[in-house]
């Protein structure tokens, strides 16, 4: 079983739910102190300020902050796609050291290969893994069924519309079978429809493959809608201001009332950073 | 989408009817001008004799040596340039030293014609087979050269970090997505550099006495035979179209195919 370990130092969330937070899981990932700077000729910008952000396996974490506030950054690091900063990011208890299949990302932009089909993109992760063939087509099949692309799985990149090419980077992100999913700004360049649509469907596939997830959003509602937790960030330094439990039943739609309030609640912490009256941090 | 099918091939056979009914128009014109002798046959000959030369060269087999000894030059010539040009540009793309240093004097040396090599070649090779392949080879080595370096340079590092975070390592990056990401360039690229190693193929024969289509159009002139001049420049057009719309016209579609529109 899990195994307790300071369990008290972790700030328990607003309205704290009594008897959950004694059985605190060990993280599966875990950003420790984590600060980064980034250098340009003009100045150097603290882009995260000594951020520690823990997520417990097979929890729904959502990133909300106003751009330059380091949540893209911070999920960088998680990937192990950004490996210059001071501080400890590990995974299932390794440090991360690159980019790895157990952590898939799915990009703002559609990341697909445009010379490859539907299909071959999905199969992409496979392959370099060097999985049989057979054991492929089937793993691709119900990965296609699960986002609802098995009707396009011949069709080229430049064919798709940009909520199918976002599902088919969802595919194959998890047709690699992650331990967790790293997601950032996945909805931000759709639609408004498309985007309600795709967040149904996100929670409809988390509640079947229960995965990970840390999900980066500027849109509060978004976050309310998907996260277990929101982790809300101020610029500038980026730091997390605070974290938010959300402890609505699910599926929750961007209707509820419940979710409306809370993204209330979300928004007022966002907009209650009192933007410092020395606008950039120089060091 | 089934059923829209029959109708693209009706107008495709439309638009090969209209194409071959300007051709048709055109020869017909061309006869009457040519029946009708405003200009003397021997600078201006009808299609008719043009074909019968066409026929006998053919027959004689002139035509055929001469193509097959140009399409030999060529496809060493390119050849060569292919593994030249790619060397040479993934060097630059990978090496900064190389693309500052390297780069800048292949975008100078692509700026010249080919045939302006021709000199040097015979100085250096003698009138020799080497001589013009070596004309061929700096036609397209350099075009080669340049698409394969921003076919590499292009690549967007948001695919790089997709295969990565897909669990790529350096090595299936380059087979998986470097190489595959370079196609639509790299087509560009060679089209270009067959154009150029083509024309300078057919400008070397012209200048070079041996065999060649370029060397059969020399002969013609010197035998002040006009309808030979034109069956030989109808062959260079027919082989020049042939090879661009059969090869390369083809990769161009299955890259419109993948990559839409917007590729290139």
């Amino acid at each position: 079983m899990a195994l307790v370990t300071g369990t008290e130092t972790q700030a328990a969330g607003p309205g704290g739910q009594s008897g959950v937070a004694a059985e605190e899981p060990e993280p599966l990932l875990a950003l420790r102190r984590i600060t980064k700077r980034f250098h340009t000729k003009r100045q150097d910008t603290l882009a995260l300020d000594d951020v520690t952000l823990e997520v417990r396996p097979r929890e729904f974490i959502c990133i909300v902050g106003p751009s330059g506030c380091g949540k893209s950054t911070l999920l960088n690091i998680a990937a192990g796609i950004d490996m210059d900063y001071e501080g400890e990011a590990s995974f299932e208890g390794a440090p991360i050291r690159g980019m790895a299949q157990q952590r898939a990302v799915i990009f703002q932009e559609p990341a697909l290969f445009p010379w490859l089909n539907v299909r071959a993109n999905v199969e992409f992760g496979l392959k370099l893994r060097n999985v049989p063939k057979e054991q492929r087509r089937e793993i691709v099949d119900r990965h296609l069924n699960l986002v609802n692309l098995s009707r396009f799985d011949r069709a080229y990149v430049h064919e798709l519309s940009g909520g199918m090419k976002q599902r088919a980077q969802l595919a194959r992100g998890l047709a690699v079978e992650p331990h967790a999913l790293l997601m950032d700004e996945p909805f931000a360049a759709l639609d408004a429809q498309t985007r309600d649509d795709l967040q149904m469907e996100l929670q409809s596939v988390w509640a079947r493959i229960g995965t990970t997830v840390l999900f980066v959003t500027h849109n509060v509602r978004e976050a309310v809608i998907l996260g277990d937790r929101v982790v809300v960030m101020s610029p500038s330094p980026g730091r997390i201001k605070t974290i938010i439990d959300v402890n609505l039943g699910r599926p929750r739609t961007a209707d509820d009332h419940a979710v409306a309030d809370l993204a209330a609640q979300v928004r007022y912490e966002l907009q209650n950073t009192g933007a410092p009256p020395e606008p950039r941090y120089a060091i | 989408m089934r059923s829209s099918r029959l109708r693209p091939s009706r107008e495709v056979g439309l638009k090969l009817l209209r194409i071959l009914g300007f051709y048709l128009g055109l020869i017909a014109i061309w006869s009457l001008l040519g029946r009708a002798e405003v200009w003397s046959p021997f600078l201006f000959p009808s299609p008719e004799r043009v074909f019968e030369s066409l026929r006998a060269n053919l027959a004689n087999g002139l035509i055929l040596d001469g193509l097959q000894a140009s399409l030999r030059r060529l496809v060493v010539g390119y050849a060569i340039s292919f593994v030249l040009g790619m060397s040479l540009g993934l060097l630059m793309a990978t090496w900064r030293f190389a693309d500052e240093t390297v780069g800048g004097m292949v975008l100078g040396l692509q700026s010249l014609p080919s045939i302006t090599w021709l000199p040097l070649a015979v100085l250096w090779f003698g009138l020799s087979e080497s001589a013009i392949i070596f004309v061929v080879l700096m036609g397209s080595t350099f075009s080669i050269a340049i698409s394969a370096r921003s076919g590499m340079r292009g690549l967007p590092p948001l695919l790089a970090r997709a295969a990565g975070t897909l669990g790529a390592t350096r090595w299936q990056l380059y087979r998986y997505v470097v190489v595959p990401a370079m196609v639509p360039s790299m087509v560009q690229g060679m089209k270009q550099g067959w154009s150029f190693a083509w024309r300078s193929l057919m400008a070397g024969e012209l200048l070079f006495v041996s065999v060649g289509l370029g060397h059969l159009l020399d002969v013609g002139r010197s035998l002040n035979n006009i309808n030979m001049v034109f069956a030989i420049m109808l062959v260079i057009v027919i082989v020049g179209v042939a090879v661009d719309r059969l090869l390369f016209g083809r990769a161009e579609a299955w890259v419109r195919e993948r990559w839409g529109f917007a590729a290139g």
